[in-house]
C-alpha cells in the first residue's frame, strides 16, 4: 500500500509560542500516495504541525523538505512552497465575500497566473466532483457545513498540490454532515492524492490511511500502520489515549 | 382530524393577522399623538415667549431670506467642491496610512513611524487649529511653490486631520478581518499583499463603510472651518451678510443648505448600519 519516495519529510521540528514549546522535536515522513493520519488530543499539536509544514509558523529547529528539498530554510520563498500543497482548515475558512467559485479559482487564477475561462472551467468541474454542481454562484454562507467543507476542499485541491493538509475537516460539523465530507476525503485517497489528516475520527484512520501517527505532548509518540497503532498499541500514552477515546465512544 | 387540521390552521391566521393589524394602528396612533403633543408643545412654548417677534424678525425674514440666497448658495457650492475633493483625497491617503501602519515589514520601519506621527498629530490637534495654522503659517514661510490659495490650503488643512480620523477606521476594519482569512489566503499561494489586496481589504471596507460615511457627515460640516482663514465659502458670505444687515436669516438659509446634505447621509447611514432609520 505505501507508496514510493517520500513527499514530505518533518524532522526534528521543534516550535515554541514565546515560551511554551508546542513541537519538541517531530519526526514524521509522508509517502507519495500514502496518506497518514495524526492523531492525539486537544492541544498535542496537531494544528500546529500541519501549519509549520504549510509555512504558516515560522519552526524553531529541524527541518522540513517537500519532495527532498528543504522547504524551511530562510532562502526559500513560503509562497513557492505554498503552492506545492494545499490545507483545509478546521474552520473551513472560505473567502466570505466571494461566491463558490470564486473562492475555488482564486489560487489558481492570483497564484498560478491561470486564465479565468480555464480556471473557472476546471473549478466547476471540481465542484461537480464533490457534489456541488449549481451552486457555484452561491455564497459560503448559505451553504451548510458539509457543504462548506467541501467548497474547501475543493479550494485546496484546485491548485494540484504535491500533498493535501486535512487539519480535522469533520470536527466543526454536526454529525449527519460528517459523512459527506469524509466521503470526498475517500474519494481524494482513491485517486493517490498524498495526504497528512489531523483527525479525531479513529474508524476513518482505520479505513482511509496507510500509517497512523500518535503525536502526544509535542511529540510522535508511535507510529505504524492503523491495525498496529490503534488495535495494539505498543507506547503507554497511545494506549492510555485510546482507552480515553473508546470510553468517550468515539473509537 | 383531517378537517379540522386543514380549516383550523386558516382561521387561526386571520385571527392573527387581524391582531397584528389592530396592533399596527394603535402603535401609529399613539406614535401620531405623542408627536402632536411634543412637538406642538415646543412650538406653543418658542411662540408665545416674550422675545419671539423679535426673533422671527432677525432669524427668520422671508425678504433677507430671499436677498440673502443666491449668494450663500453660491458659497455653498464652493463647500461642496472643497468636500468632494478632501473627501477623495482622504479615502486614499488614509488609506495608505492604514496599510503601511498594519504591514509588518522591517523595511517600512521609518514609513510606518512617519504614519503612526502623522495620525497622532493631526488626529490630535482641534482641526479649527488646523486651518488656522495651515492657512497662515505656510503663506508665512513665503517659499516658492508652495500653495497660497486660502482654499487649498483649508483643504489640505481638512486633508490632513481627516486621514488621520479616517486611516484609524480601516485600520480597526482591517484588524477585525480574522486572522484565518490571511491563512486560508496564504495557503493557496498567494502573496502577502495579494492577500491583502483580494481578500482582507474587500472584507475590511466591508465593514467600515457606516463608520466611514459618518466621518463623512462631520467632514461636509467642517468645511465651514475655512472660512477663518477667508475663503467665501456659506457661512462667511452669511456672516458677511449679517454683519451688514444685522439680521441671521442667511446664516439659518446656509445650516438649512448643510442639512440638504448631511440628512440624506445620515439616512444611508443608518440604512448600512441595519438601524432602520427613524424609528
Ligand atoms: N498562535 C498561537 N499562540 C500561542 N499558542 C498557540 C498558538 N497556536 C497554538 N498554540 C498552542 O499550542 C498548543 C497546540 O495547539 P494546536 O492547535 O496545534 O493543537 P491541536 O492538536 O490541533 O488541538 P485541537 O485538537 O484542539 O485542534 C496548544 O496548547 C495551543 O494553545
Ligand atoms: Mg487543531
Amino acid at each position: 500500500m505505501a507508496g514510493g519516495a517520500p513527499v514530505i519529510e518533518v524532522r526534528g521540528v521543534t516550535k515554541a509560542f514565546g515560551e511554551r514549546e508546542v513541537l519538541h522535536g517531530v519526526d514524521f515522513d509522508v509517502a507519495e500516495h500514502e496518506a497518514v493520519a495524526l492523531i492525539g488530543a486537544s492541544g498535542s499539536g496537531k494544528s500546529t504541525l500541519l501549519r509549520c509544514i504549510d509555512l504558516l509558523e515560522e519552526i524553531d529547529d529541524g527541518d522540513i523538505f517537500l519532495d527532498g528539498e528543504v522547504i524551511t530554510d530562510p532562502s526559500v520563498s513560503p509562497v513557492a512552497v505554498r503552492r506545492k500543497l494545499g490545507v483545509v482548515f478546521q474552520a473551513y475558512n472560505l473567502f466570505p465575500h466571494m461566491s463558490v467559485l470564486q473562492n475555488v479559482v482564486l489560487g489558481q487564477m492570483r497564484a498560478q497566473g491561470a486564465r479565468r475561462r480555464e480556471a473557472e472551467e476546471e473549478g466547476r468541474a471540481l465542484l461537480a466532483r464533490f457534489g456541488l454542481a449549481g451552486r457555484e454562484g452561491d455564497r459560503p454562507d448559505e451553504l451548510s457545513g458539509g457543504q462548506q467543507q467541501r467548497v474547501a476542499i475543493a479550494r485546496a485541491f484546485a491548485g494540484k498540490p504535491r500533498a493535501l493538509l486535512l487539519d480535522e475537516v469533520t470536527s466543526a460539523l454536526d454529525p449527519e454532515l460528517v459523512g459527506e465530507v469524509l466521503e470526498a476525503v475517500r474519494d481524494l485517497k482513491a485517486e493517490g492524492m498524498t495526504m497528512v489528516i489531523a483527525t479525531h475520527e479513529m474508524t476513518f484512520a482505520r479505513e482511509v490511511a496507510d500509517e497512523v501517527a500518535f503525536l502526544h505532548e509535542g511529540r510522535i509518540v508511535e507510529a505504524g500502520p492503523p491495525a498496529q497503532v490503534l488495535e495494539d498499541p505498543r507506547a503507554e500514552e497511545t494506549q492510555r489515549f485510546l482507552a480515553r477515546l473508546l470510553r468517550a465512544g468515539r473509537a | 382530524m383531517t378537517e379540522t387540521a386543514a380549516t383550523a390552521p386558516g382561521e387561526r391566521r386571520l385571527e392573527r393577522a387581524a391582531a397584528k393589524r389592530r396592533r399596527h394602528r394603535r402603535n401609529a396612533l399613539i406614535a401620531a399623538l405623542s408627536s402632536i403633543v411634543v412637538i406642538g408643545g415646543i412650538a406653543a412654548l418658542v411662540l408665545t415667549s416674550p422675545g419671539w417677534p423679535t426673533v422671527r424678525e432677525t432669524f427668520f425674514s422671508w425678504s433677507e431670506f430671499k436677498n440673502a440666497f443666491p449668494e450663500v448658495l453660491s458659497g455653498f457650492w464652493l463647500d461642496v467642491k472643497v468636500f468632494m475633493v478632501v473627501e477623495a483625497a482622504v479615502l486614499v491617503i488614509a488609506l495608505v496610512i492604514a496599510l503601511v501602519r498594519v504591514n509588518r515589514s522591517p523595511g517600512l520601519f521609518p514609513v510606518r513611524l512617519l504614519s503612526t506621527v502623522w495620525v497622532d498629530v493631526f488626529r490630535g490637534v482641534p482641526t479649527v487649529l488646523l486651518v488656522y495654522l495651515i492657512g497662515f503659517g505656510v503663506p508665512a514661510l513665503e517659499l516658492e511653490g508652495l500653495p497660497t490659495d486660502p482654499v487649498v490650503l483649508g483643504g489640505i488643512a481638512l486633508t490632513l486631520s481627516y486621514s488621520g480620523y479616517v486611516s484609524e477606521v480601516y485600520r480597526a476594519g482591517i484588524n477585525s478581518v480574522h486572522w484565518g482569512q490571511t491563512d486560508a489566503a496564504l495557503s493557496v499561494g498567494l502573496t502577502q499583499a495579494q492577500a491583502m489586496r483580494h481578500v482582507i481589504l474587500p472584507q475590511a471596507i466591508r465593514r467600515v463603510g457606516p463608520p466611514l460615511l459618518n466621518d463623512f457627515v462631520s467632514l461636509q460640516k467642517d468645511v465651514a472651518l475655512i472660512s477663518i482663514i477667508g475663503p467665501q465659502e456659506a457661512f462667511r458670505v452669511a456672516q458677511i451678510y449679517q454683519g451688514e444687515n444685522f439680521n441671521y436669516t442667511p446664516i439659518i438659509a446656509a445650516a438649512m443648505l448643510y442639512l440638504v446634505i448631511t440628512i440624506p447621509l445620515a439616512r444611508i447611514v443608518d440604512r448600512m448600519g441595519g438601524a432602520g432609520g427613524v424609528r
